[in-house]
């Protein structure tokens, strides 16, 4: 398990070009082990001196299985395998699969479930903005406004600890609606949010967005054009950076979007800064979003009322003979899922994320398969950087927003 | 303060060189940046303002396993990673130290399948387990100190 084997490059010719074999031009391992890999991606570079002349995406570090272990749970257990997908979006990957669960069962989600969710859901979107922002401000060596940004996410996690006693894996949203109701606390700590963000994303761009060594380093490189953007299927903001306005929760609008006022901020550069701007744009409008929702959150049970897939309150169990025993029920063999195929789209902070569900009749789901945005976008990484400097490289990477756990599953 | 009735009026300071090293190591072991998964994202949180992992002197993260003493296995491993984990073990100076974060590391977590290696002690060894999915930051930080106070008892004469 642990030997490593070496591959000569003569194994490696179908990837690169005839120079290597001549020695003119360099093949250069970056990864899986590289601070700006964000996570383990490799890399194999073709170098001509500095220059990229081709770059290889080596994924599969962090494969997981998760796929395959969710046909080994029933439909509420493989939730839990959900948010450990793309690990700096745990409440989208929830709602995505809840979403899928859902339309399979044809099963209804109060409008205040419904409501909590856009609003954790864009809470997620910041915080995974925010790590983005860090992390890749962080390559291009500006230390600060990784510390400032990690600052903030506290904020939002403790909101979701608040929640769900968790600060990450939440597991809050479920099939039906939430797993309990919001505390009472939970009003106050999001509108301090809104009180405290808009002034500290305005510290960040004070940072960054004219910044003159910042801006060096990301106007005109990774460029890529939209019709690239289209034709290899890339979604959220990289393909909005290259000025194409989709936004799945404006196309197909889920779990009340629609009533929601916002923009989709594009940009026609389609380089990393124009993927910057994007970005923080999005924090801005998940704000607005963030502020109608609790405006206007209606009051109400927080899961719906269908017995048959959904367990009865706690308070029920000491008095309803029929409720112990659709709890027992529920939580010993789960409950059976009609025939059929479904999908269920959601723009997650990298793009699409998508959950394609099978069923087979039986409690557990035939077979799961997740539509994730790294796994597209990270295809364009080879196009973005082919002739640029490795350098560059680093910069491209973080402007993708790749998370391995998504690319990999 | 404490240290100058210990020095007396000759200046000098006596201990064990065993109490002395230890005490050097423990305050000056500088993780490996490195991270797998979710964990990664908590270890990132220690490290930044809030949690501030540099009090216990472990600011600086060194992205070359050959300037690192301590790794942080922070996620789960893969098949494919665990390699790469050995190798990057291999290639840390003595004396070093692993603490495998998180319950996949640890034991496999929710991960019982073909793909995750079932606890990172398969590949290395490991001095602290911290438990959790993902583990708080003062999780992190509890096992850290947890390793400083078995990296203070340690003998010299027990590496080689």
């Amino acid at each position: 398990m642990t030997d490593i084997r070496e591959v000569s490059v003569d194994e490696l010719r179908h990837l690169v070009s005839e120079r290597v074999l001549t020695g003119e031009t360099m093949l250069l391992n970056m990864g899986p082990q590289h601070p700006s890999t964000h996570g383990v991606l490799r890399l194999l570079m073709e170098l001509d001196g500095e220059i990229i002349v081709n770059c290889i995406p080596d994924i599969g570090f962090l494969h997981t299985g998760v796929e395959k272990n969710m046909e080994a749970k029933t439909y509420q257990k493989a939730e839990v395998m959900t948010d450990r997908l793309d690990y700096l979006n745990p409440i989208g990957n929830n709602l995505a699969y809840c979403l899928a669960v859902e339309k399979l069962l044809d099963l209804d989600v109060p409008p205040r479930a419904q409501t909590v969710r856009v609003l954790l859901a864009e809470l997620q979107r910041i915080s995974s903005h925010l790590i983005w922002l860090g992390t890749s401000a962080l390559d291009l060596a500006a230390m600060s406004v990784f510390l400032y940004g990690m600052r903030e996410r506290e904020v939002i996690l403790d909101i979701f600890e608040m929640c769900s006693g968790q600060r990450m894996m939440t597991t809050y949203v479920r099939p039906g609606g939430l797993w309990r109701d919001v505390p009472v606390e939970f009003e106050g700590a999001v509108r301090n949010f809104l009180a405290l963000m808009p002034r500290r994303l305005d510290e960040y761009e004070a940072l960054l967005t004219k910044n003159e060594l910042f801006l060096e380093r990301t106007q005109g490189i990774g460029v890529i054009s939209a019709q690239d953007c289209l034709r290899w299927g890339l979604t959220g903001p990289v393909l909005r950076g290259s000025g194409v306005p989709f936004d799945v929760r404006k196309a197909r609008p889920y779990s009340g979007y629609e009533q929601f006022e916002f923009d989709v901020p594009t940009q026609t550069a389609g380089d990393i800064y124009a993927r910057y701007l994007v970005r923080v744009q999005e924090m801005r409008e998940s704000l607005k979003i963030i502020e109608q929702a609790i405006n206007r959150l209606p009051y109400g049970p927080v899961r719906s009322n269908n017995r048959k897939f959904v367990p009865p309150p706690r308070s029920e169990l000491g008095v309803s003979m029929e409720a112990l025993i659709h709890h027992f029920k529920l939580w010993t063999e789960g409950f059976s899922a009609p025939k059929g195929a479904v999908y269920a789209a959601t723009e997650s902070p990298r793009g699409e994320l998508g959950v394609y569900l099978e069923s087979d009749g039986g409690p557990k789901p035939y077979r799961v398969h997740f539509n994730t945005p790294t796994f597209a976008n990270l295809q364009a990484l080879p196009l973005m950087t082919r002739g640029r400097f490795v350098a560059d490289a680093v910069g491209v990477i973080g402007s993708i927003d790749i998370v391995l756990g998504d690319a990999d599953r | 303060m404490g240290i100058e009735q210990k020095l007396g009026n000759m200046g000098i300071v006596t201990a064990r060189l065993e109490d002395v090293v230890n005490w050097s190591r423990t305050n000056s072991m500088w993780p490996m940046l490195f991270g797998l998964a979710c964990c990664a994202i908590e270890m990132m949180s220690a490290q930044a303002a809030n949690y501030d992992m540099s009090r216990f002197g472990m600011e600086l993260m060194r992205a070359s396993p050959r300037q690192s003493d301590l790794m942080i296995v922070a996620g789960r491993v893969s098949r494919k990673m665990a390699p790469v984990v050995r190798q990057l073990y291999d290639q840390m100076p003595d004396p070093k130290w692993v603490i495998a974060m998180g319950d996949c590391a640890s034991c496999g977590g929710v991960f019982n399948n073909y793909a995750i290696v079932q606890g990172v002690d398969e590949v290395v060894p490991v001095d602290v387990y911290v438990a959790g999915c993902p583990p708080r930051p003062e999780g992190l930080i509890h096992g850290i100190v947890t390793l400083h106070e078995k990296v203070r008892k340690e003998k010299l004469t027990q590496r080689s």
